[in-house]
Parts: structure tokens; sequence; C-alpha cells
């Protein structure tokens, strides 16, 4: 059945059908429809589970830590300050090794204040150990709600769903809503192998010594590994079942191209119709949407590329005294493979358009420059 | 050179103990002891309601505080409405 949705109507749809069992909560624009929605479906009888309101978001994920621990199937979502606020409970999460499954609606963090989107504030939680995957439309948004409980519950690590907040959040688009039996069927209900159980009493994060600290920490690196391939074989499951296939990467009319943009978000539905317009004019451009950024697509990405070829990639974040944050990783995870050179684009700082015709001129400029990586990120916004 | 060579899948993934967190008695960090002025207290039960550590008693009319597991963190003697509960040095009890 299609209705019209907003991502974040999307979002909620998804944690609903999933049959999450403990929801907490904590309002911040532009996340905060999503749980007016749950809000909502739980006033009605519809949501079965536990929907608690807390008083911030480092409680939330607090309590949402007990609630996993618990064996309960458990989501929230946040952004921007939110997520931040969040950061020492993500590394618990991630450490306590449960499959939390979380939205964060892009926005830019202050100061000065900002309301609008940017994905600084995700990438800025890049080293607690969550996976993080980032949407281009609404449709995707659900889909990949449901696909991260299943890969979450998997590897038993924390998941982050990424979506833009307004261009994604507050647009609304026809979204497939699959049937709960076919959801029931995808994904089916979370049995950890260990969990708190007062008729078996055990304690978790107890203090340890550097030598587990190591292997724990090398167990969790294997399994952001195994991750990766988790992606993408839940996102053929899914494709199977739905007709909607997803992977670490989106690749569109990239087959004869040498120059790509390289996107994430709901900039990389934009670079669709840059690319098209680029076709139509005889150019060979390509559009390489990276959905997975932790764990990174290393391995994708490198079988994807071929020697000469040149990226633009378009930068909706900025780590300052650096540069944009996909290019650095793209770079990192390329190095010293010769012959592709990666050009960083920092443009939609705060919420700027990231028009059809800006990276139309992105692509043109990194197609007609000398095939040597630039050291700095261009700085680039739309004067139309 | 030392190289961790093992399947890093044979480790788990959390550590876990069957010990009772009871033998964890956190009281041997305290440097300061609260101790509660029967003459003043009211009964209010605040510090009660207030421990981290849920280590007050209401067994008797004046709370008691179990020092096995006290770490000393002063939230009763700030909360106290009555200032019934006073900190001396544990160098000093």
């Amino acid at each position: 059945m299609k209705k019209v949705l907003s991502g974040n109507h999307a979002a909620a749809l998804a944690a609903h059908m999933a049959r999450t069992q403990v929801t907490v909560g904590y309002p911040i624009t532009p996340a905060t429809q999503i749980y007016e929605v749950l809000a909502e479906m739980k006033a009605k009888g519809e949501f079965l589970g536990e929907f608690i309101a807390a008083e911030s978001e480092h409680s939330v994920m607090a309590a949402l830590l007990g609630a996993s621990t618990a064996g309960a199937r458990t989501f929230t979502a946040t952004s921007s300050h939110g997520l931040a606020y969040m950061h020492e409970l993500l590394h618990w999460v991630a450490g306590s090794r449960l499959p939390i499954v979380m939205v964060d609606v892009n926005r830019a963090l202050a100061a000065p204040w900002n309301l609008w989107t940017d994905q600084t504030d995700s990438l800025s939680q890049r080293d607690t150990g969550w996976m993080q995957t980032y949407c281009s439309t609404n449709q995707e948004v659900l889909d990949t709600v449901l696909l991260s409980f299943k890969i979450a519950e998997r590897v038993m690590l924390p998941s982050m769903v990424v979506l833009d907040g307004f261009n994604l959040s507050h647009s609304y688009e026809p979204v497939d809503i699959p049937s709960q039996a076919e959801v029931d069927a995808f994904l089916p209900p979370f049995r950890p192998e260990l969990r708190l159980d007062p008729d078996n009493p055990i304690s978790f994060g107890a203090l340890t010594g550097p030598k587990d600290y190591l292997r724990l920490r090398r167990r969790m690196a294997a399994d952001m590994a195994e991750a990766e391939d988790a992606i993408d074989e839940a996102g053929r499951e899914f494709g199977q079942m739905f007709g909607r296939s997803y992977g670490q990467l989106d690749a569109y009319r990239c087959e004869d191209a040498e120059t790509l943009l390289v996107t994430s978000g709901a900039v990389g539905s934009t670079a669709r119709a840059a690319v098209d317009a680029l076709r139509e004019k005889g150019l060979k451009a390509g559009n390489l949407r990276l959905r997975a950024f932790r764990p990174f697509p290393a391995k994708a990405l490198k079988a994807f590329v071929k020697p000469g070829m040149k990226l633009a990639v378009v930068d909706r974040n900025y780590s300052p005294g650096a540069g944009g944050i996909f290019a650095q990783e793209i770079k990192a995870a390329l190095y010293p493979r010769s012959g592709v050179s990666v050009h960083g684009y920092v443009t939609g700082l705060g919420g700027g358009d990231i028009t059809i015709e800006l990276l139309q001129e992105i692509w043109e400029r990194v197609d007609g420059a000398p095939k040597t990586d630039p050291v700095a990120a261009t700085w680039v916004e739309d004067a139309r | 050179m030392p190289l961790l060579d093992d399947d890093p899948k044979a480790y788990p993934r959390v550590m876990i103990s069957t010990r009772s967190m009871d033998e964890n008695l956190t009281g041997n960090w305290r440097t300061l002891r609260p101790i509660i002025d029967a003459k003043t207290c009211t009964g209010c039960n605040i510090c009660w309601k207030l421990c981290p550590e849920a280590c007050v008693d209401l067994t008797d009319k004046v709370p008691s505080i179990d020092m096995d597991y006290c770490k000393g963190c002063g939230i009763c003697v700030c909360e106290c409405p009555a200032h019934s509960v006073h900190f001396v040095a544990e160098s000093a009890s």
C-alpha cells in the first residue's frame, strides 16, 4: 500500500512495524515528529511497546541501555545537540553490544543556532561503535529502519539511521508500506543469547583490564567487518521480499563513467538528476552514493573504482582543521591505489541548497581537472 | 612480534560476571562519613529517596546508613532539609 509520508513519519511507522518493545524519547527539532507519531499510536492503542518520555537525551540512551540489556527491541530518534548529549552513552551501548536502532535527523550544531540539515552531528559520533546508514528518500528511511534491526541483531552492534533534516524529515513522498505479515516474516522477534534475567543473575560491563579490553575491541572489529556482509545480505533478502534491494553503495549510471559524483543522504537523489542532465549533454557522468558510513565500505569501494577515475566528493559536513569527512575516509580507503583522484567539495553546511546545477558544476570542474589529489577541500555554494 | 593472530570471534562480545554485586563493597571508597543527628532528624526520608547507592535503611524512626556500600557522595548531607546529616572525616571516626 502506498501512502504519502514525510521522512519522520516513515521512520515512526517502521519502528512501529518492527514491533519495537521499548521506545524512550526526548523532543528536538527536526526529529520531534517521530515521537509525536509514536505517542499518537500509543494513545490509540496501536503501538504496543513501552513509551517513556525521559528528562534528557542522556537519560534516553541510558534507559534504552537497560531495556536492551533486558532483551527488548528498542528504538529512539534524535538530532544535533540531542545526539551530542547522548555521546557518552553511545559508547556504553556499543561497548555493551546492544542492537539499539536510532534515527538521527541531521541538523547543524551550534554555535550559531541553526536548525537545518548538516551531517556533522552524526559524523561526530563516528568512533562510538555505532553503525551508520545514510538515506536518500523517505522510502529508504522506512526500509532502512527495518533493515537496521535485522543487521544490528545479527552482529550485535547498535545502528544509526540517518536522514536529512527538513529535506527528508519534513518533505512528503510516496512510500510503499509493506504489510505487517511481511515485516514479521523479514524481522523475527529479538532473542539475545544473554540478557538481564532475575532467575539467572549476571552482571555486565564490570571493570576489565587491558588484556580483555583489547580483545573486546578486536571482537568488535571482527563484527564490524561481518556487518559489511550483513548489510549486503540483508539488503538482498529485503529485495527478494519487497522488490527494493540495498547495499553499502548505490551506483547510478556509473558503467562507463570516469568522473563520479560521490554523495550521501538526500543529495544522492539530487545527484541522480544532475547525472541525467550531464548525460543529456553527452558527458559520461555517474553518481556513487555511500549508504554505509560505519562500517566504512572500504572493500566495496576498492572493488568498485577503476584506475583513472576521478571522484568529486560532496560533503555536507566539515571537520575543522581537516576537511570534508566523507572525502577523508574515501582517500584513506583508497590509499595507496594509484590512478584514482579524490576531490573534496564542502557545501550546503547549515542547510544550504545543494542543487542539480551546483552538482553539475562540481562534476564539470573535477572532470576537467588534472588527475592530482588536492589536499584541501574546495568550498562552494549555490548563489542562485 | 606478539601478534594477536587467533580468531577474534573465538573471544566473547561482552564480559559478564556471575558474582553478586553484594561483594562489591563500595564503602571502602569513602573518605567522608555521613552521620545523622537523631535529635534533629524529622524522619522525612529524603535521604533514603535520593541516595544513589540505595543504602539508607528506614527500619527505625531515624534512618541508618549502610557503611559497607555508602561511597560518601554527600547527597544526603546536601539535601537534608533539617540539616541533620553531617560529614566527619573517616580518619576521625
